[in-house]
């Protein structure tokens, strides 16, 4: 082990009763703890625990990049070689957060290189980061070996290109859904032709081609391939002389997955298919037709996650093909599958934990039907195990709802998404609440819950008393007053995370959770009925949180249109823009 | 319990470390943590239309919500010319739609950008129903185009829709609401079905091509060896060209280029459906 610290070994007489271990000892068998949660137990013990805890760490996972500074975080642990880092919050992803608001990495990025020029991975969500600061990873860690960067913005491909032409013990390189500015696919084309160590390349959500026989060879020289995700750009033909590179890939995303093919072309992807063994992911599939998923059949046999969410497959093209997929336990799927879809995964995917149905024309545009309660019970059926699920309906019931936790009562993920604001219970035309009430009597394992519909302080009352694993509650268009807040902050024991967007609850409900916020990572309040006063108390009576407002000009000024709040040892911000008030 | 110190706060600053860093696993990997963009509109060809539940969503317009213009200036600038028809409808309803809410439903925007590559971008129109401030991209350049992007997002529209040729296997997706015209439409068309089959990176021809020599369609061409249909919401099967361009929009369900010696039929029907209309 790096960096050891010596320490005097005390005298141990028959008097003292504990034994102490050489921190070596301690710090060795300390290293072999994974889990953060238990980590954080160990350092709690004592003094000697701590600190033999925090030398032998060399992963650190930062929930909110503002919790914590780089600083405080460098000089707690010396031996990190691995950084995750979360940044804004969650909701802007949905344009709620005016872009410049924070969370850039650059400021981290320059304390590590003096503190941990060993560093291999860094992976960022939500994080802004620009070409510059790629760079300057890409030339002062020599080390550094797998960069994952989701839903960030910033930078663009030129960045890539740094990271490719400089960074020669990549093992890594994973971007997905991120606001990247793309320029062009010349970046894949900056991998030395020396560079061999390649093992996970996802570039699925970039728009631009790349240079395909630049990634043919990558993917050739590149023995240890276990995941390749491609874009659109790449075509069937192409896939299929990647494969033949590469059949020991475990994740594969194709490109467009249709095209004009000869008769010997499309057997040679069969044959292509037949010979991955070791497929357990499959993603990509753009504008996939019926046609050409038989040729995904032979691979299916162990696939264990299947991301359709780009293909509009309709029920019956899907049920031919989930027939192949016995062993599914993650399926992600565009609405176009209709409920009839939702019976075939039912029957034919037993083993399925995690279901996540996407809108595939989420502003009705169209005659859209999606999938509707019928759907959401025919998949409870059949699949007990289900545990996750992610659900945007225009249709629901209470009874429904009451139905599908029965069958499936594991439930640590429910998201339900109708997706018109305060829509009640078709049917009875009754609120939503006892749909959500159901889900936390029965499912005493949930963690997150995402609630939508009509509802009132009802449905907050049921969370409060019966969710006492909910870590996370996304809350929208809910709520009659500031009583359904209340009854979350105080029944709600693991509270972790709190976002609420267009919600009846003001400065009685927010001041409610005066001592839970510092237990919390993070509470968001949005367009409700908060005002500057409340935020201002709240700031005064509680000054290790920090109390931000988001103001938008020429809007009433006394009201807190986007409150957020969140604990950190660093103080206020110092980066701020103008339209970030920390109070 | 205003002013208790919290019992946390008995412990050393290193517990207030330890407390931030806390364990903060996600339960699920990263990969379970996506969400999803703004999504786009998918116009599914066979979906059978279906009356709304009740009157709270928005409700089927007939000929009568329509300006009377033909609109022939609504073009890929101005996507309000369809949408903007059935927002006004909409704002009759009471609540909102989920299209006019900003960030709703919760999706994310680069599944809008999967789907939008292939076009060009139309600008912004006005926001709907915004209450912020809209976002001008005052960033630094590099986050310019997704910026607006995401400002688009929520405010275009498009309508694709399947387009099947007789003869040709492969059918393609058009997007309505980037034309503003039948020519317009027509002539995209038979760009797109005079192509040679799917290029190759280096631009050399392959796979099997019905017919590798240019075929001029000229659609709207009375004489011409093929005319241009559509399938209507009611499964009927119309000539294009018939009904004012909005018109068209909100019942095509999908497209499809007939061989005129199989169009023949189409006339007597169209007749007798408009006959049907008028009684």
């Amino acid at each position: 082990m790096e960096c050891k610290r010596k320490k005097e070994w005390p005298e141990s007489n028959d008097s003292n009763r504990a034994t102490t271990f050489p921190d070596e000892v301690l710090e060795r068998v300390l290293s072999l703890l994974k889990s953060h949660k238990d980590r954080s137990s160990v350092s709690l013990v004592c003094k000697d625990w701590y600190n033999a805890e925090r030398w032998s760490r060399s992963h650190v996972f930062i929930g909110n990049c503002y919790s914590v500074s780089p600083e405080i975080l460098t000089r707690r642990f010396p031996n990190i070689r691995s950084v995750t880092l979360k940044g804004k919050p969650r909701f802007s992803d949905f344009n709620l957060v005016p872009p410049n608001w924070g969370a850039d990495i650059h400021s981290w990025l320059m304390v590590f290189e003096k503190k941990y020029p060993l560093l291999q991975e860094l992976r960022l969500k939500r994080m802004t980061v620009t070409d510059e600061s790629l760079e300057f990873l890409s030339l002062s860690f020599p080390n550094f070996k797998a960069l994952s960067l989701l839903s960030c913005d910033g930078f663009s491909t030129d960045g890539l290109a740094a990271i490719a032409t400089n960074c020669k013990n990549l093992t890594e390189l994973d971007i997905q859904e991120n606001g990247i500015e793309d320029r062009s696919g010349n970046w894949l084309s900056c991998f030395p032709e020396s560079f061999t160590s390649l093992e996970v390349l996802n570039f699925a959500n970039l728009q631009s081609d790349v240079n395909f026989d630049a990634l043919e060879r990558l993917v050739s020289r590149c023995k240890s391939f276990k995941t390749l995700k491609v874009n659109k750009s790449i075509t069937l033909e192409q896939l299929q002389r990647l494969l033949v590179h590469a059949p020991q890939l475990v994740e594969l995303g194709t490109g467009t997955f249709s095209e004009e093919l000869t008769a010997q072309q499309y057997s040679e992807l069969e044959t292509a298919f037949n010979n991955c063994k070791n497929i357990h992911t499959l993603s990509g599939l753009w504008e996939a037709t019926a046609q050409f998923l038989p040729v995904l059949y032979p691979a299916c046999t162990n696939l264990t996650f299947l991301n359709l969410s780009y293909s509009t497959l309709d029920g019956d093209d899907l049920a031919k093909l989930l027939v192949h997929c016995p062993n599914l336990r993650r399926l992600w799927v565009l609405d176009t599958v209709e409920d009839k879809g939702l019976e075939a995964v039912g029957s034919y995917c037993p083993l399925l934990e995690e279901l996540r149905v996407f809108p595939a024309d989420p502003f009705d545009e169209g005659i859209v039907h999606g999938v509707t309660e019928a759907g959401f019970i025919a998949v409870s059926s059949g699949c007990p195990r289900l545990h996750y699920v992610l659900y945007f309906c225009r249709q629901m019931t209470n009874a429904a709802v009451a139905t599908v936790v029965q069958n499936c009562p594991d439930f640590t993920h429910f998201r339900l998404c109708i997706m018109n604001p305060h829509q009640p219970d078709y049917q009875t035309d009754e609120p939503m609440d006892e749909a959500f009430g159901a889900v936390v009597k029965t499912c005493t394992k949930l963690q997150r819950l995402a609630v939508s519909g009509l509802l009132t302080d009802l449905t907050f009352e049921y969370t409060g008393k019966y969710a006492k694993n909910l870590e996370t509650l996304s809350v929208a268009f809910a709520g009659s007053s500031d009583w359904g807040m209340q009854c979350v902050l105080e029944g709600c024991p693991k509270l972790r995370k709190l976002e609420i967007r267009d919600s009846p609850f003001g400065n009685a409900a927010l001041l409610s959770g005066l001592e839970k916020y510092e237990s919390m990572r993070s509470l968001w309040m949005s367009d409700c009925n908060v005002t500057m006063n409340g935020a201002r108390y709240l700031a005064k009576e509680m000054p290790r949180l920090n109390v931000e407002v988001i103001k938008e000009e020429g809007i009433d000024n006394s009201k807190a249109d986007k409150v957020y709040v969140y604990r950190s040892v660093a103080g206020p911000r110092r980066d701020a823009p103008p339209f970030v008030l920390t109070l | 319990m205003q002013g208790d110190s919290s019992p946390r706060s008995m412990l050393t600053e290193s517990k207030e470390d330890n407390l931030v860093l806390s364990s903060e696993d996600s339960s699920c990997p990263d990969e379970s943590e996506l969400e999803l963009g703004l999504g786009l509109s998918l116009s599914h060809p066979r979906l059978k239309s279906q009356p709304p539940p009740t009157t709270q969503y928005a409700r089927i317009l007939t000929a009568m919500d329509f300006s009377s213009s033909a609109s022939s200036s609504a073009s890929s600038s101005s996507p309000n010319a369809t949408a903007g028809t059935k927002r006004a409808a909409d704002s009759l309803v009471a609540s909102n739609g989920p299209s006019q809410v900003v960030g709703w439903p919760p999706l994310r925007a680069y599944r809008m950008n999967s789907f939008n590559n292939n076009h060009s971008k139309s600008p912004a129109t006005e926001a709907k129903g915004n209450q912020t401030a809209a976002r001008k991209a005052t960033d630094n350049g590099s986050n310019k185009n997704n910026s607006i992007a995401k400002e688009e997002a929520h405010i275009r529209r498009s309508l694709f829709v399947k387009v099947n040729m007789d003869g040709t296997p492969i059918g393609r997706k058009v997007d309505l609401s980037a034309h503003g015209s039948y020519e317009n439409l027509a002539r995209a068309l038979e760009d797109m079905f005079n192509e040679p089959a799917t290029k190759g990176l280096n631009g050399e021809d392959r796979g099997i091509v019905v017919g590798a020599k240019k075929r001029h369609l000229n659609l709207l061409d009375e004489s011409s060896n093929f005319v241009l249909t559509y399938e209507d919401k009611e499964g009927d099967w119309m000539l294009v060209g018939d009904v004012p361009w909005d018109m068209f929009l909100n019942s095509v369900r999908r497209l499809r280029i007939m061989r005129t010696s199989e169009a023949n039929g189409l006339a007597p029907r169209l007749e007798e459906k408009k006959s049907r209309l008028r009684s």
